[in-house]
């Protein structure tokens, strides 16, 4: 059965809904406190959504020092899954796991409704139960949520194939894209796809009561990767 | 020696601040004709024990590189002064 550790941090607050959703998919999963120094036997390590630290400084540059991160970056170099979502993401491109960055949203609002997205790419830690151009419902809620990078880091994360998962936009432009985010990228991966980061919240579309179970999917797969990427 | 270090963060040139943009539109509502490329950043002081000036200053920007500012989205300005 798959080890899915659930990291906190002071600040986190999806936490309990990650565990649920990975539990709910048929994983082991549990939680890891910040200044841990190990991850107790993971396959997968989730850096939840929140606010670590208060987003002092910036969001996720202060949780990026805490102890447990020299574990995720050692279980990382090896191969291990690694799962950001949301605040977890922008942890991710603060420590360096992820190229770019996530900046304060175009329109300055903080945005907490459901997107649209489209599977880009199916063969990664969190995507592995997909078909690539599945299209899925989750919801957002975050401030700063506008992935940005230099346009050769972009050209590069599309020549690899290291985007994972994009807003949809039915017209084009910003309509659908709820923060600005270059190229409508919502998900990104390293090119091995054990690294994810994401800013939707798929643990909250799980529940029947949450208005939608597409984010299931991304669950099962941290059930499904295993095998996809010929480990065990 | 104690040296006071002014660091001044802000969004790197070419990068949408729309913190920046918001605050423009409001100088301009409130009559204040003008004014143009307005950039938000933050501003960081900090003491630092250095045998120099040189040395507090190659203090700071490490620091910078590392921590108070983000390499892909921000540059920094550095002032040094005696405590």
């Amino acid at each position: 059965m798959q080890r899915v550790a659930v990291l906190r941090f002071p600040g986190s607050n999806r936490d309990y809904d990650a565990l649920t959703a990975a539990e709910r998919a048929g994983c082991e999963a549990y939680f890891v406190w910040h200044r841990d120094r190990h991850l107790q036997g993971a396959d997968v390590v989730i850096l939840p959504g929140g606010f670590s630290y208060g987003d002092y400084l910036r969001s996720g540059a202060i949780a990026r020092f805490s102890p447990v991160m020299q574990a995720v970056q050692q279980h990382a170099a090896e191969g291990g899954g690694v799962v950001g979502i949301c605040n977890g993401f922008q942890i991710l491109c603060e420590a360096g796991l992820l190229p770019g960055a996530l900046v304060r949203n175009a329109r300055l609002s903080f945005v907490a409704k459901p997107v649209d997205l489209v599977v880009q790419r199916t063969d990664t830690v969190f995507t592995a139960a997909f078909a690539t151009g599945d299209r899925v419902r989750v919801p957002v809620a975050h401030g700063d949520g506008r992935f940005v990078a230099d346009p050769h880091t972009l050209d590069r994360l599309e020549g690899e194939d290291c985007v994972v998962v994009r807003y949809l936009t039915p017209g084009a432009g910003i309509e659908a894209n709820p923060n600005g985010s270059e190229r409508d990228m919502a998900g990104i991966c390293n090119p091995a796809g054990n690294i994810v980061g994401l800013m939707p919240h798929p643990e909250n579309a799980t529940d029947a009561l949450q208005g939608s179970v597409d984010g299931r999917g991304f669950f099962k797969s941290l059930v499904a990767w295993p095998a996809l990427a010929g480990r065990r | 020696m104690t040296f006071r270090v002014h660091v001044r963060v802000v969004p790197r040139a070419g990068l949408l601040d729309p913190q920046g943009q918001a605050v423009e539109h409001a100088l301009g509502a409130l009559g204040f004709g003008g004014v143009g490329r307005v950039r938000v950043g933050r501003a960081i002081e900090l003491d630092v024990a250095a045998a120099s000036r040189d040395e507090a200053e190659a203090h700071a920007r490490q620091m910078c590189d590392r921590l108070l500012a983000n390499p892909v989205t921000e540059d920094y300005l550095v002032d040094v002064e005696e405590a």
